[in-house]
């Protein structure tokens, strides 16, 4: 439509602006995608770079040129036979399966409820859950810590998924926009029907939702593998063993002034390839869902 | 320039008053809910001690014996259930059960007040102030949900009293289990999500409020040494401009504005430019230009924002291609060892581009393609240009659908913390005040304060400040997105 209103005289010098604006456009594009590249290629040649130096050891810093020398698995044979980086990984896996059951389990069920069904006290839900949003969240981890102590459960991954899941019914506002959008028709017909509530969610709404499923599932999968403050708060710095890959992987590079170690930039780029692989191959396949979430989340402020 | 003068000073006065009325609107809102909230409490007693005198006699022993009533009409499992719930309140109320080392129950009340009085010495170990007033934020918890369980448990007695005047069958276990599957579905699907949201968001939350009224810092780590309330010491400590964290706070403050504003703005408008070009008609392999842009999504931040670290460091290739190029002779610093300030966040700002870019261009890209057809065929019959069609339908309808976009992007940017922290840890450090540097953010700071230094109070108080930044923030885009809503057209 908006291309169609060409006037015929002008035409030849219209069709000499599109040209040119078409090819600006694409010389923009490729730059910017050089730009938006080059970190990423970055990673992944720093993952397989093994230059030597004089001694024949490998150089593991970072260096100035952007294409290696040589190149070969190195880094990844030692990050997974001098480092604990396979365990960071299982650790990484537990915590993130079993949270994102948990999230989204609780964010689809408040979504729902607060969507569908009527009662008295969810006007004031509602407002509680927009002001508790309001608070930057880790503002309290330090008292999560405390709590968690208490409760004798810091230092150990179970903490962790508490810590990531259980207040996961606050973030239901994508989903009940989600739910908002199906018709209270088919709700009430299907109660009409005699179905009680339980089996309206059953037997309609879930089988219905599978995009707002998806979306929030894909969200508290990869929060685990993406956040470090958490992790590395409630399960302290000291443990290796339970680190997770966030944490390990940061540690390689600034860890506390003892164990730092300059040499570990190419084992950290060989292990944030094999982290990177799956999210993104995740993220990748299951984009339309993604991409329709953000949106509606977006527009919907 | 007069008129232009007076046409800022125009717009200045009514930035202003939509302030003030905001402000006074939200005071109108709190006053008005507190005299509801006074009414509604005395109604509830009104109708409590009604209910007494009209209750049946089991009912009104359940007053005092909870789930007496339901185990005098043969309801048994609920019945003891809100037995055992009685027994239990009571039991840790009176006798004050210890969890490491710290009482749970009245104890816990009066520790709450003084915050533990035993300063410890070789042989007995000093009181948990932190404890002390955990356990004092939970005990009130459990009084609080007691009291909502005394009052489910006589309201369902009372419901029973009503049943049974109707000459009805008061409902068995298995009914009442039913119930929760249909007419309070609601309640089952809620209670392990407010359970959640009760321990690992709302305790937290008082609690960390809580500390920004006591000394607990550096000097006083909990478990060691006492600390006790100080009333609003800290807020007067932050604001009065004495002191290594008030010297920093108007700066890191207004640092943190700046970079909201010009966060927000960039990528907003870039985000949007972008959408535009990829989805021109005349560019083609739209969908591998869109994944490009994804792919910095998909990837983990820590992840990427170290590269990124790594690839702007002194002996990156960056500084490698420009020393080659003959830019510039010697290595420069770019981040968080950045000689000049304004480097460091002109850098960060730039970065932030490269991460916030694709979030704005695939939301908008979305937008654009459901901008209606037939706005497009109006024009063109009313004779528009393509520029005019452009100017006047979509850029208006991008704004139009994206404001609430804006302002809770704007908040997002307020409490970014992944950014700056991985890239310069707050960095060029400042002199004088080690505890923030030039790039510090509201956020950070808190995070150095509370994690690095242990000043627990400071931080709190900056987390509230925080907290007063962004509601007002949120308020304000919830307002425009209702006003929104009830619009019909864009123009």
């Amino acid at each position: 439509m908006r291309n169609g209103d060409a006037k015929p005289k002008k035409f030849k010098s219209v069709k000499r602006q599109e040209q040119i604006s078409t090819i600006s456009g694409y010389v923009t594009l490729v730059i910017m995608s050089i730009i938006w590249l080059y970190p990423i290629l970055w990673i992944i040649l720093s993952a397989f770079r093994t230059e030597k130096n004089d001694q024949g050891q490998l150089i593991g810093i970072v260096v100035s040129n952007y294409f290696p020398r040589a190149i070969g698995f190195d880094n990844f044979v030692n990050l997974f036979n001098n480092t604990l980086f396979p365990r960071w990984f299982m650790n990484t896996l537990f915590v993130s399966v079993i949270s994102f059951v948990i999230s989204t389990t609780l964010t689809l069920s408040v979504a729902y409820v607060m969507s569908k069904l009527k009662f008295k006290a969810r006007k004031s839900f509602l407002n509680i859950a927009l002001i508790l949003g309001m608070f930057p969240g880790f503002m309290s981890i330090i008292a999560i810590y405390y709590i968690l102590k208490a409760m004798n459960l810091t230092q150990t991954l179970f903490a962790l998924i508490l810590a990531y899941s259980a207040g996961a019914g606050l973030g239901f506002y994508v989903a009940k926009g989600f739910f908002d959008l199906i018709p209270n028709s088919l709700i009430e017909s299907a109660r009409l029907d005699g179905a009680t509530n339980f089996q309206i969610f059953k037997k309609i709404i879930i089988p219905l939702s599978k995009p707002i499923i998806i979306y929030t599932a894909l969200l508290s999968f990869t929060g685990p593998w993406m956040d470090f403050i958490f992790a590395r708060v409630i399960l302290g710095e000291t443990n290796p063993e339970l680190h997770t890959v966030a944490v390990g992987l940061y540690s390689m590079l600034y860890g506390s002034q003892s164990t730092v170690d300059p040499n570990r930039f190419t084992m950290f780029a060989a292990g944030s390839v094999i982290v990177a692989i799956p999210i993104v191959a995740l993220f990748l396949s299951m984009q339309k869902y993604y991409v329709e979430g953000v949106t509606a989340g977006a527009v919907k402020g | 320039m007069n008129d232009r003068n007076a046409l800022k000073q125009g717009v200045i006065q009514k930035i202003f008053s939509s302030i003030l009325k905001s402000i006074k609107s939200i005071g109108y809102g709190i006053y008005r809910s507190l005299v509801r909230f006074v009414l509604g409490v005395k109604k509830r007693f009104v109708r409590f001690g009604k209910r007494f005198m009209d209750a049946s006699a089991v009912t009104k022993v359940s007053h005092f014996v909870m789930g007496f009533g339901q185990l005098a009409r043969k309801q048994f499992v609920k019945g003891f259930i809100y037995l055992f719930i009685q027994l239990g309140f009571f039991f840790i109320l009176f006798t004050s059960p210890t969890v490491n080392g710290t009482p749970i129950g009245l104890d816990a009340l009066r520790n709450f007040i003084t915050l533990g009085t035993v300063e410890g010495d070789v042989f007995t170990p000093t009181d948990n102030s932190m404890l002390m007033m955990l356990f004092g934020v939970v005990t009130l918890g459990l009084i609080g949900m007691f009291i909502a369980g005394y009052l489910s448990n006589i309201n369902s007695s009372y419901h029973n009293d009503l049943l049974i005047r109707d000459g009805k069958k008061v409902l068995s276990f298995k009914e009442d289990l039913a119930e929760l599957l249909d007419s309070r579905f609601h309640m089952t699907m809620l209670t392990p999500a407010i359970l959640g949201i009760v321990v690992f968001t709302i305790l937290p939350t008082v609690f960390m409020i809580l500390i920004a009224f006591t000394n607990f810092d550096a000097q006083h780590p909990a478990g060691q040494v006492l600390f006790d309330w100080v009333g609003f010491e800290n807020f007067k400590n932050v604001f009065s401009g004495q002191g290594e964290v008030s010297v920093r706070f108007i700066p890191v403050l207004s640092w943190t504005l700046v970079w909201a504003f010009f966060a927000t703005f960039s990528n907003y408008i870039a985000g949007i430019l972008l959408a535009l070009l990829i989805n021109k008609k005349t560019i083609k392999l739209k969908k591998l230009w869109r994944t490009v842009f994804i792919l910095t999504i998909a990837i983990p931040q820590f992840l990427s924002l170290l590269a990124v670290r790594s690839i702007l460091s002194e002996y990156g290739p960056v500084n490698n291609l420009l020393m080659t190029v003959g830019l510039i002779d010697n290595p420069i610093s770019f981040l968080g060892t950045a000689t000049n300030p304004m480097t460091a966040r002109a850098s960060v700002l730039f970065i932030n581009l490269w991460v916030g870019i694709p979030y704005t261009m695939l939301m908008t890209s979305g937008i654009l393609m459901n901008i209606p057809t037939d706005l497009y065929e109006a024009a063109q019959i009313d004779g528009a240009t393509k520029r005019q069609a452009f100017i006047s339908i979509t850029i208006p309808y991008i704004v139009f659908v994206t404001t609430p976009y804006l302002i809770t992007s704007f908040v997002g940017n307020i409490t970014s913390f992944n950014i700056i922290f991985l890239l310069t840890g707050g960095g060029p450090a400042v002199g004088g005040g080690y505890k923030a540097g030039s790039t510090d953010l509201l956020v950070t700071w808190l995070y150095k304060l509370t994690i690095d230094e242990n000043e627990y109070n400071m931080g709190s108080v900056i987390g509230i400040f925080t907290f007063l930044i962004t509601a007002t923030g949120t308020l304000l885009s919830y307002r425009k997105s209702k006003a929104y809503k009830e619009e019909e057209a864009f123009q």
